[in-house]
């Protein structure tokens, strides 16, 4: 493997047949950012981060959830300026003002869901907008297919030119993108997450394809978290954490450990401090829950007054298991037991029946009617109880929602006030307040405080934790390794599917966890509850 | 971070009070608007023809629209949960078929009997269309489109080119519409009391809440719990059931019944709640609205006539009328988010 930098001489200004021979006698970065930021409302999410790309090589990018590797990638797409700092393509300073100006300027992005018209065809995919002409106009049909099956013999992939994208498969449509961005001449290839959704083979075929490209002289940006698949492809790694870069480094000179420990490597900040809570008998308990193609095999147990975290990178599955356990999704296999019940669940109306409650990951599109006022939000998972013979006992109503509204300290205008009216905190806490409402035996919490201040961060973690002395059972998913820490007794950790880590509080740590999370443990044994601390 | 017992209490500011007054203003402000269009309507042709201001052309007026009225009140419970009802009008035009050639064809049956089959009739269609959307899974403007015409179809096939004439039937079924109530025709007071009684339905029982989720975020709706294909099957059915009743009204009302009864009715209906500003997309709307829709629908044709304008001009301004409804609700529900937005940021 070579893993150089600046990259070999050969490797770069090499004859691709599609693109443009590449001239660069000294080694001038196809694309660089200096000292770029960026910041949405309160979040600063690249703190002057500086990445060099150079023609001929697979750079990759890592970092845990909320490093700030998508908004790189989107600021090289285009969709994002920075708000201050410098990116220069070829050495000359450049602002991007749109995706079709990144385009023009040679950088193609790969999205992780290739973003294709699903019933045209593949050869109206790679050209759509700029279709090839013929004398009067029209668009020359003949030409365009010839050029498509081209462009893909280049890559030596057999996909019908006329097949429509939506009949292939992922790895098929990743291929069309990348014949895309050949066909625009591009020099830089930026890949986030490509291999997220690829079985091994397509895996393989994919990466013979990119370091093909690399030996034509293409610049290829690899954002991904499966760190074996880094070592394997990329030839300099840099890392960045809380939206500040950390380093950059030859492949070869850093290892697994060394790269995880760069991507944990902060301070645990001062979170709310963990009330201690009585731990009681076992609530619920899941074996070999299974939905194929989603996750497999997962097992658990969570106890009366626990807060059991979930861990996990982005599409590891989390979201997917508590869906399944909250009824709106199916399992294929596996079983789920309430008190030691074996409890078919298969609707959210049996969920809650069964004293379960489910805070969504997506606030506005799943856990509030934003038309609605806040009591009606609050109700609308009891209007059986708040209504007699189908009406609805309005003072009831409000007495309910005025009761949670206070004790989780809603600020607003009134109860009836909008649920578009509140900040994010507070529509966060009308969401906590409408599944306690339902008086839940089991909790789970979906990324409780993404996107929230760290003021009514604190409060919802005070509030979460209270309710586990209270005897509520809880299960907190979060992509924040210090929330999961500071607040989860135990930790399951998940990696594409599969729980690949168990900690009790006491063994948890950020490098642990994060080892569990990139998949670098041996599965744990069958039994689910087993499998502790690193292989 | 404020102490717990600021929380929810009012600290406002003017430009808060402002924007609070806004925001409950906008509950209302639908209906505002169409009343503000009405008196604009019946100012400016009142002033050219003062016939068009006189009681009984009043009466006129709300007597043409009460069956509109009544089946804009079932498209709105419809139209709420997402959906559409486009056979409204073509089970209109069956009911009044079928119970009509019913009293020809048996002199001396029971009128209350013929109108519970036209009630029964009208259950079932819903039936149909609401097992076509929830089960069938059929998008709700493509099931009711095939559904208009097959309806439409089975009273062709029904009437095969007869019709029902003003004798065929019995003195006391002419009565339930042409009878005058203290000198208010009774289709207006059907319509106003079933309005009356779908509003009522809608605030305060639970299942008029449940219908609003369903439109505004059938994501949440459902994780809370709420089994919306019942409900939304049970909206078709109450169209269903009230475009019964819309039948049995339009064929006690003309008499003369053929199998082209209230076609081209449908799109009036429509037209009606979305001038009514119930949310063609769901979620948000009242009856109230809607009804005041089809007042102001007919109270349009009306001055047209009165005013002895080409009726080519009704069709255009009636879609003028919808252009410019959902454009204002457009613009006011923007400003609105503003002013949220702002209020939020503050």
């Amino acid at each position: 493997m070579d893993r150089l930098t600046p990259p070999r001489a050969d490797q770069r200004g090499s004859t691709g047949p599609v693109l443009a021979t590449l001239d660069a006698p000294t080694a001038t970065p196809v694309v660089e950012l200096v000292g770029v930021t960026k910041g949405f409302g309160a979040v600063q999410a690249l703190r002057g981060v500086d990445l060099a790309l150079y023609p001929g090589e697979v750079h990759a990018l890592v970092g845990e959830n909320g490093a700030g590797k998508s908004t790189l990638v989107k600021m090289l797409a285009g969709v994002h300026r920075p708000d201050s700092g410098v990116l220069r393509i070829n050495g000359e300073e450049t602002v991007f003002h749109g995706p079709l100006d990144a385009r023009n300027r040679g950088v193609a992005v790969i999205h992780q869901h290739p973003t294709l018209f699903p019933d045209l065809d593949v050869a109206e995919n790679v050209f759509m907008g700029r279709q090839p002409r013929d004398r009067v106009g029209r668009v020359d049909w003949r030409a365009m297919y010839r050029e498509v099956e081209r462009l893909l013999g280049t890559l030596g992939v057999r996909i019908g030119v006329r097949t429509p994208v939506k009949a292939l498969s992922v790895a098929d449509q990743q291929l069309v993108e990348i014949a895309k961005a050949l066909s625009l001449n591009a020099r830089v290839l930026v890949m986030d997450e490509p291999t997220a959704s690829l079985s091994a083979r397509e895996v393989d075929r994919l990466f013979a394809i990119v370091r093909q490209l690399r030996a034509q002289g293409v610049a290829i940006l690899f954002v991904s978290h499966r760190l074996e698949e880094i070592f394997a492809l990329s030839d300099r790694i840099t890392v960045f954490r809380d939206g500040a870069h950390v380093i950059t480094a030859p492949a070869a000179e850093l290892t697994t450990e060394s790269t995880i420990r760069h991507m944990v490597g902060r301070k645990l900040e001062a979170l709310f401090p963990k009330e201690e809570a009585e731990i009681g008998r076992v609530v619920l308990e899941v074996r070999g829950l299974t939905r194929t193609g989603v996750f497999r095999d997962i097992g658990f147990r969570l106890r009366r007054g626990e807060i059991l975290g979930f861990f996990g990178l982005v599409g590891a599955g989390r979201t997917e298991v508590a869906r399944v356990l909250f009824g709106a999704d199916r399992a294929d296999a596996g079983e789920i037991r309430l008190d030691g019940r074996t409890a078919l669940i298969d609707s959210p109306q049996m969920a809650l029946r069964c004293g379960i409650g489910y805070v969504p990951e997506d606030r506005h599109g799943q856990g509030l009617v934003l038309d609605f006022p806040i009591s009606a939000n609050v109700t609308l998972p009891i209007l059986a109880r708040v209504s007699r013979l189908g009406l609805l006992d309005r003072r009831r109503e409000r007495e309910i929602a005025a009761d949670f509204a206070k004790r989780l300290q809603v600020k607003a205008a009134g109860l009836g006030a909008p649920a578009t009216s509140l900040s994010g905190g507070n529509q966060q806490k009308v969401v906590l307040a409408k599944w306690l409402a339902t008086d839940p035996k089991v909790l789970i919490l979906d990324e409780p405080t993404r996107g929230i201040d760290i003021g009514t961060k604190a409060e919802v973690h005070r509030i979460v934790s209270h309710l586990a002395t209270q005897g509520m059972a809880i299960i907190l998913i979060s992509s924040e390794l210090p929330e999961v820490l500071a607040m989860a007794d135990r930790v399951v950790v998940m990696h594409e599917g599969r729980v690949t880590g168990e900690f009790e509080r006491a063994e948890a740590n950020q490098e642990n966890v994060m080892f569990a999370a990139t998949g670098q443990v041996a599965i744990p044994a069958r039994s689910g509850v087993a499998g502790n601390g690193v292989a | 971070m404020a102490s717990p017992s600021r929380a929810l209490e009012p600290t406002r500011t003017g430009a808060q009070l402002r924007a609070d007054r806004l925001v409950g203003l906008v509950g209302r402000v639908r209906e505002l608007g169409l009343l503000i269009a009405l008196a604009a309507i019946v100012a400016l042709v009142g002033a050219q023809q003062p016939r068009f201001l006189t009681a009984s052309n009043a009466r006129q007026i709300l007597l043409a629209v009460s069956i509109l009225a009544i089946l804009a009140a079932g498209q709105t419970l419809v139209v709420l949960t997402r959906n559409v009802d486009l056979s409204a009008a073509s089970m209109v035009g069956l009911v009044a078929y079928v119970a009509g050639s019913i009293l020809r064809d048996n002199p001396g049956f029971s009128v209350p009997l013929v109108v519970l089959i036209g009630c029964a009739l009208g259950v079932g269609l819903g039936a149909v269309n609401g097992a076509l959307v929830t089960l069938g899974r059929v998008p709700a403007i493509v099931a009711t489109l095939g559904t208009l015409y097959v309806f439409r179809g089975i009273d062709y096939w029904i009437a095969s080119g007869k019709q029902v004439v003003v004798s065929d039937v019995p003195k006391s079924y002419r009565d339930i519409a042409m009878t005058r109530v203290s000198g208010v025709p009774t289709p207006i007071i059907f319509a106003a009391a079933i309005a009356l009684l779908v509003a009522y339905a809608l605030h305060y029982t639970r299942v008029g809440r449940q219908l609003y989720a369903i439109g505004s975020n059938p994501d949440a709706a459902r994780l809370a719990g709420i089994q919306s294909g019942r409900l939304v099957f049970g909206a078709f059915v109450a169209s269903g059931l009230l475009a019964g009743i819309g039948g049995i009204l339009w064929g006690s009302r003309f008499g003369a019944i053929d199998a082209r009864a209230a076609s081209g009715y449908e799109l009036q209906v429509v037209a009606a709640v979305v001038v009514g500003g119930v949310n063609i997309f769901g979620g948000s709307g009242t009856v109230l609205g809607a009804v005041l829709g089809a007042v102001l629908l007919g109270t349009i044709a009306n001055a047209l006539t009165i005013l002895r304008l080409n009726p080519f001009w009704l069709q255009a301004i009636s879609g003028g009328a919808i252009l410019i409804a959902v454009t204002i609700d457009l613009l006011i529900t923007r400003r609105l988010q503003q002013a949220l937005i702002a209020r939020r940021n503050r």
